[in-house]
Formats: structure tokens, C-alpha cells, sequence
């Protein structure tokens, strides 16, 4: 054991491997903590989850990042709710039953560009007369817009971009035909051209409660063309949930598959070689049946008649990896080992079989194995994603590879959504680069003859 | 996406062994052994053959799981069929359930589904052995055959032509550039395809993607994806400078995922093979740099390098299912895909056993082959434990 954390430590001189331990580092760190941030179920359920959940997340909004590299400030998201304190509320009595609420919801708009789409969302707690709520819109410049009126059952949604009445009313006001409803609402009328007015917007509603023991609570939503740090995709989901529960899938999905294949291909390897005879016939010829089965084909069979669960990929991978043609390097190294004297040795004192096997035999190619482990890491990673590019990622899971895939149906590089399929790709790059950087410098560590030329 | 550099050591090693066994024995048995060794040869691979492609079959059919969705598939069509035409609405409802009944059993007869799927699973098997690829289920070649060979003797070209080139390329380029790096190993480019190889654990498709983003979304100067422009051009010249352009992005993904490492393997296999004590010999000798690398390092690896080009020559056979995909090329590799989403099981068998048996013939031919370009091996030498 000795011998080999000497040749871990050997590594340093090589600054490629450094750097991909690095990376190795921050992804199982980043592996570990996920699950404590969010549960796996969490992850399922929010990644499942529909307007319920994301509804006040932007659609197809890019990352927040990107404002740092464009000139233009992109409009972000503004939230605005009254049950966690934002705006203005009184309440004041106007009869014995009816009460009037109302909501001043006062908000900054520095961004130059247009917000996709403006909503208030409305819940209410009644009996039998539905609370009603008017609003209107008063730009920095002191215009006072009437935005509509609505009666508000228990979740009521009020989306500005589909009030036929509000976008005649700004044709009006405005004088531009077909001008839509947030062009006519944060245009600047004194400018050429649709130009963003900046400055504080203020959106007043007045509610009406008809009964005593009535609640009302609204909420407005002007939505961004850029959210969070990774942006969200086409069903308002937030991609960083993906992004980061990406990461212990595959690394969980590499590494399992990686050591599992890898190990199991060598005591198969040395068994077959110890005990010789039909059993080590039988291993070549399953091996050489497994040549010709094609490994993508039968996942993809699977993945589409029977399971699509990553689980099941991975075993599947594992049981038809392990008769490898690796299978065959190790054998002929394994039958050099056996012919050594110290195994002659050791026989002679009473080793049992698996004594040797275990202690004798496969400790003889770790340095050919280690190297091979974590080069092999990079290929199930990719493997994972290539699935899931195919449409056969896991049906509940977020994963890096999903990510690739909704954005190619989508038409994520068609239609400009880049930040869609670059983070995804560029997470698996950096993983893929960081477990081959070790890996390479791991080889010529372990096998001097590599290191000489 | 494995490389074929890795394994052929031992071949040879194997080999090098057999010879001096071999040497001893009369010359006249030869020819008897050589005979009885093709023959064995034969038989095992064909076994190894069967055996794959059953087992493809099974998991094909799922087990015979599939036979229910096309049993429903067969009941929901007659159904359909009974339902829409005007002279069965008027029959009895009992009358027409009995006519659907009917009707759903000769189907099934016709698909030979009413038979167990065991001894049929058998029945595939001989018909896919004896390269009788039958008839597909649901797919159709775009003349609207539904015969699985016009299906993919249609595609065969499409894959051929991109993946020739981009394996071509691949193999002559990085066998080359490997040589000429042994050559000059501790170089400034021998340092460079060094640290740029482990960019080869992605895979095509990965940098088929980054390629089209740039190249396709932002510059607008190659095409998304497909074979030639639509409408495909009538002029072959056109036809031709179509292709060219649609095929230089998938051929440089291709390139791109593997030209580093593959590079990398060919000159460390080289400076191997140069570090051998009588390449040092023919140093000391003093014989020009040309004729070492000719007589003393390409000829012995020229049993490695011929294994490496047919494993190169027969996965062309199977294009590239995720890569087609990506690129929308209409090859086999698009084909495989759609066949297994549409159950088509026809058509996964024939890609599988024709894949089978030109893998099997390669490592067939690959033994004489051998023998014929180093005259250290002799057929039928017999391997460890033939």
C-alpha cells in the first residue's frame, strides 16, 4: 500500500492531473452537499412540478450572468407579494359588509429592454360573494393607465399579455397599432420607437370584499428575459435545480460503473485463469459473444420496452461491460503471474484458492487497473448523457444529459437559447476533461515504460 | 466509441508463441491441421454468431413481450377498420365482434404470432443466420419497400460516404501523425496532442453540438443538420458540393472526438515498438532514418496496424446512432434508432448479424492475413487453448 500512495503522491508533477484532481474535488463536494441542500424527492418533485411550482419563473429566460457580458441590462424578474410584505396594503371599511383593500405595489424598472410578460396572481378566502379587484398602472412619468378588472376565486391569475380590452386600450392611449400590452406599458411616449421608460412603475389595485370574514392577498410577477444563476427552460422550471442534482448523478453513475466494470472484469479474469479448464473456456467464449451484442442497441431496447430508470441503465451497463475485451489483456497477464514462483510459494504453504486469487493474483495488475478505472469514468458519464439524448434519460430524474435533450427538442440552438444546452455540456466537459487529466497522468505514474517515452 | 488499439498486443505475443510450437511438427501434417483449424474456427464463430444474435433477438422481442403490442396493435387496426366501414355498421353488434375476432386471428396467423414465441424466437434465429432478412414491420424504405435489405441497402450509402471519409481520415491521419511524433517525441506538438488527449473522452455527438452552435446558429455558414440542401440539387456537381458542405461538420465532430487520442495511442505504440533492441541494432549499423522506420518498425506492426484498420473498415458497417441523430443524417445508424422505437425487430436482427458476421469474417481473414504479411506466424498454430 505503501508503493502506492507513493505513486499518488508522484502526481504532482504533473500539473494536468493536478488541475483534474481539482475538478474531481469540487464535483464529489459539490456531489455530497446537493442531496443536504435538496433532498433527492425535492429534486424529483420540483423537476416534476408544474405552474404550481414555477409559475412565477420566467419561460426560456437566459442566466443572470449574461447582463455582465452585454451591453444592454437585460430586464430581470420582479416579484412582488403582499403575503410576504412587499407593497403597500390598507384596508379600510366602506359598509357594514364590504371592505376595500388596497395594494400599492411600487416597484424600480432600471433594465433597457421589455419584460416578456406582466401577471398578478389573486387568492382570496370567501364564502359565497367573490372579492373584486381593479388595477391601475402609473408609469414614472405620472400617466395613469387603467389595466382591468377581475373577479378573484381561490387562485385567480390575471395575465396582462391576454387582456384583449387592456391592448385596445394602449392602442388608444399610445397611438400605435398592435402595440403589445408591455411595449404599450413601459414605453417611453417622449421617444422614437419602442424605447423602455426606466424608473418607478407602480401598480395600484383596489379590492373589493364583500363579506367580513373575506381575505385577499394579490401578488404581481413581471417576469424577466434573464433569471437566476442558470436561466430556466421552456415549462418556467429553473435550470439550476437540474444543474446541480446533474452533478451526483453522474458522478455517481461513472464511478459506480467505472469501479464495478473494472474490478469485477479482473477477479473474473483471475478466477478464469487460476482455476483454468472449462471455466476459463466458458469466460473467453462469453466474451467473445459479448463482442458482437452491440451495448447502445440493447440499452436503447431496453430503455424503450422495458425501464428507463437510471438504475436499471447502470446495472445493465455494468452486466454487459464486465465481459469486456479488457477481459483478455488482463488474462495474459494473469497467465504470465501464475507461472511465478512466489505463487508456487505460496501454494506450498496452503493458500487456498481464493487466497491466491484475491491476495496473489490481482494485486499483481492494480497498476494497470487504477490507471483504467478512472479513465473509464469520463465514457460512462458521457454514456449516461448520450441516453439521455436519445429521449431515454431517466422519466423523473434532472440530469445534465435531460438537460441537452429538452433543449434539442425544444430547438434550443434554432431559436438562440445557447446558455440551454452550454451549461449542461460545459459541466460535462469539465468532468469529463477533470477524470481523463488524472487518469493519463495516472497511466504513466503506474507504467514506467509509458513514462520513458 | 472504444478504440481498437488496446488489445492487439497479446494477439501477437499469442502468436510469436504458437510459431515455435508449430515449427517442430512435420510438414506434412500441415496441411491437415491448417484444414482442421479453418474448420474449427469456422464452427466456433458461427456459434459465438448464433448465440449473439439469439440473444439480440430476445431482448428485442423483450421476451416475447412485444408480441402483445403488436397482438393490440393488430385488434385496435381491425377494430378501426370494422368500425369506419359502412356495411359492418349495419351488422349485429355479436355478428360484427365475431368478424373482428376472426379477423384478428388470420392477422395473427400472417404475423405467425399464434404460435409460441420460444419456437419462433428459434425461427428468426435460422432466418437471420441464412441472411433471409425478411420483411419489416413497421418501417418502410423511402421507394416503399417494406423488404429489411432494400430498407438498408437504401441507407447503406448515406452512412458509407460520411463515415468512410471521417473513419478514413481518422485512421490515416492519426496513423501518420502518430509516426511522425515518435518520430520527435519531447516535440512542442508531441506535448500538445499529449495534453489535448484527454478531450477525446467526449464523445461526437458532444462536439457535433458545440460545432453546430457555432458554426450553424451564430456564423449561419453551414447547415443544421441533413444530407443535401432541400430541394436536394438536380446537377450532380450541385448534388455533390451539397453533400461537401453538409458533410463537414458531422466528418469534423467525428474527427475532433478522436483524432487526439488516437494520435496519442499510434505514437506511443510506435515508440514502443522503436525502443526493441534490434531497432537499436540498425541504428548502431548506421541505416538512414527511411528504412528503419520502414523494415524495422512499420513491418512488425503491420499485423497491429491491419487489425486496427478492418475493426476500423466493419464499424463503419454500423454508422453511429446518436451522431446521425444529432446531424439528422439519414443513414443506418438513424435507422437502428427508429427501429427500436417502433419495435421493429426485423430490422435491429438484420443490423445486428450482419454486423455479427462481418466481425466474425474479420477475425477469421485476420489470422491469415497474419501469416501472409509476417512470416514469423503460421495458421492453425493454435491459440492458448484452442
Amino acid at each position: 500500500m505503501k508503493t502506492l500512495l507513493e505513486r499518488f503522491r508522484q502526481l504532482r508533477s504533473y500539473p494536468t492531473a493536478v488541475i483534474g484532481l481539482i475538478i474531481i474535488a469540487l464535483l464529489v463536494i459539490v456531489s455530497v452537499v446537493t442531496p443536504f441542500i435538496m433532498p433527492y424527492n425535492e429534486a424529483i418533485r420540483l423537476w416534476r412540478g408544474g405552474e404550481d411550482i414555477w409559475g412565477r419563473y420566467p419561460r426560456n429566460a437566459a442566466p443572470a450572468w449574461q447582463n455582465w457580458f452585454t451591453s444592454t441590462d437585460v430586464s430581470n424578474t420582479i416579484i412582488l407579494d403582499s403575503v410576504e410584505g412587499d407593497g403597500n396594503v390598507t384596508i379600510s371599511d366602506l359598509s357594514a359588509d364590504t371592505r376595500e383593500a388596497r395594494f400599492s405595489f411600487e416597484f424600480d424598472f432600471p433594465y433597457d429592454t421589455f419584460p416578456p410578460e406582466l401577471t398578478v396572481f389573486a387568492n382570496a378566502r370567501y364564502d359565497s360573494k367573490e372579492p373584486f379587484v381593479e388595477m391601475i398602472w402609473i408609469t414614472p412619468d405620472g400617466r395613469e393607465i387603467r389595466v382591468g378588472e377581475f373577479a378573484v376565486s381561490s387562485n385567480t391569475s390575471f395575465r396582462f399579455n391576454q387582456d384583449d380590452r387592456l391592448q385596445r386600450r394602449l392602442e388608444r392611449e399610445t397611438g400605435i397599432d398592435g402595440v403589445s400590452v408591455v411595449h404599450g406599458l413601459f414605453d417611453d411616449p417622449a421617444q422614437e420607437g419602442l424605447q423602455v421608460l426606466p424608473g418607478t412603475y407602480r401598480l395600484d389595485s383596489i379590492g373589493l370584499l364583500f363579506e367580513p370574514e373575506s381575505e385577499l392577498d394579490l401578488a404581481f410577477v413581471s417576469y424577466g428575459e434573464v433569471h437566476g444563476v442558470a436561466g430556466t427552460d421552456h415549462q418556467r422550471r429553473d435550470l439550476s435545480v437540474a444543474l446541480l442534482w446533474g452533478t451526483p448523478i453522474a458522478m455517481a453513475f461513472g464511478l459506480l460503473a467505472a469501479l464495478a466494470t473494472t474490478v469485477i472484469t479482473m477477479v473474473i479474469a483471475a478466477v478464469g485463469v487460476w482455476y483454468g479448464g472449462w471455466l476459463d473456456a466458458a469466460i473467453q467464449r462469453i466474451t467473445e459473444v459479448n463482442s458482437i451484442i452491440p451495448l447502445l442497441p440493447i440499452l436503447i431496447m431496453v430503455g424503450t420496452l422495458y425501464s428507463r430508470s437510471i438504475w436499471i441503465m447502470l446495472g445493465l451497463v455494468i452486466l454487459l461491460s464486465i465481459f469486456g475485451i479488457q477481459i483478455k489483456q488482463y488474462r495474459a497477464i494473469f497467465l504470465q503471474v501464475k507461472e511465478s514462483p512466489y505463487i508456487d510459494a505460496a501454494r506450498a504453504y496452503g493458500a487456498g484458492n481464493m487466497r491466491i486469487v484475491f491476495r496473489y493474483l490481482v494485486p499483481r495488475i492494480l497498476p494497470l487497473v487504477i490507471p483504467a478505472i478512472v479513465t473509464l469514468v469520463p465514457g460512462f458519464v458521457f454514456l449516461e448523457a448520450s441516453l439521455a439524448v436519445l429521449g431515454l434519460g431517466d422519466p423523473v430524474l434532472p440530469t445534465w444529459g435531460k438537460l441537452i435533450n429538452d433543449a434539442a427538442t425544444q430547438g434550443a440552438l434554432f431559436n438562440g437559447y445557447y446558455y440551454w444546452i452550454l451549461q449542461p455540456s460545459v459541466l460535462l466537459m469539465i468532468a469529463g476533461l477533470g477524470f481523463a487529466m488524472v487518469g493519463f497522468a495516472l497511466d504513466r505514474v503506474f507504467n514506467p515504460r509509458l513514462r520513458e517515452v | 466509441m472504444a478504440t481498437v488499439t488496446g488489445d492487439f498486443n497479446i494477439n501477437a505475443e499469442v502468436d510469436v508463441e504458437s510459431i515455435e510450437a508449430t515449427a517442430r511438427k512435420a510438414r506434412t501434417q500441415s496441411l491437415v491441421r491448417l484444414l482442421r483449424y479453418t474448420l474449427l474456427k469456422l464452427v466456433a464463430l458461427v456459434v459465438t454468431v448464433a448465440i449473439g444474435v439469439y440473444i439480440t433477438i430476445f431482448v428485442a422481442n423483450m421476451g416475447g413481450e412485444v408480441d402483445n403490442i403488436r397482438m393490440a396493435t393488430i385488434r385496435e387496426n381491425v377494430a378501426l377498420t370494422a368500425t369506419a366501414d359502412p356495411v359492418f355498421r349495419a351488422m349485429a353488434t355479436e355478428e360484427r365482434i365475431a368478424y373482428i375476432n376472426d379477423r384478428v386471428e388470420l392477422e395473427a396467423k400472417r404475423y405467425g404470432l399464434d404460435r409460441p414465441f420460444i419456437l419462433r424466437s428459434f425461427e428468426y434465429l435460422r432466418d437471420a443466420m441464412t441472411l433471409n432478412l425478411g420483411y419489416a414491420q413497421q418501417l418502410t424504405s423511402d421507394s416503399g419497400s417494406r423488404m429489411v435489405r432494400n430498407i438498408i441497402l437504401e441507407r447503406l450509402p448515406s452512412t458509407l460516404v460520411l463515415f468512410g471519409t471521417a473513419n478514413l481520415l481518422l485512421f490515416f491521419i492519426a496513423l501518420f501523425a502518430g509516426l511522425s511524433l515518435s518520430r520527435r517525441y519531447g516535440s512542442f506538438a508531441d506535448k500538445a496532442v499529449l495534453a489535448m488527449a484527454p478531450t477525446s473522452s467526449a464523445p461526437p455527438w458532444f462536439y457535433g453540438i458545440f460545432l453546430i452552435l457555432i458554426f450553424a446558429a451564430l456564423l449561419g455558414v453551414l447547415p443544421f443538420g441533413g444530407m443535401v440542401g432541400a430541394p436536394p440539387p438536380d446537377n450532380p456537381l450541385d448534388y455533390a458540393l451539397s453533400l461537401l458542405q453538409h458533410m463537414i461538420l458531422p466528418v469534423s465532430a467525428w474527427l475532433l472526438s478522436a483524432i487526439f487520442l488516437t494520435t496519442y495511442n499510434w505514437r506511443t505504440f510506435f515508440l514502443i515498438y522503436a525502443s526493441e533492441d534490434y531497432v537499436e541494432m540498425a541504428k548502431a549499423k548506421g541505416l538512414p532514418d527511411g528504412m528503419i522506420e520502414r523494415r524495422y518498425i512499420l513491418r512488425p506492426t503491420l499485423p497491429n496496424i491491419i487489425t486496427s484498420f478492418a475493426l476500423t473498415l466493419i464499424t463503419l458497417w454500423t454508422g453511429a446512432i446518436i451522431t446521425e441523430t444529432v446531424f439528422n443524417w439519414p443513414g443506418i445508424g438513424q435507422l437502428y434508432a427508429r427501429a427500436i422505437g417502433a419495435f421493429d425487430t426485423p430490422v435491429i436482427v438484420a443490423n445486428v448479424v450482419i454486423y455479427a458476421y462481418l466481425l466474425a469474417l474479420t477475425v477469421f481473414l485476420l489470422d491469415f492475413i497474419y501469416a501472409l504479411v509476417d512470416p514469423r506466424v503460421r495458421v492453425g498454430g493454435g491459440g492458448p487453448k484452442q
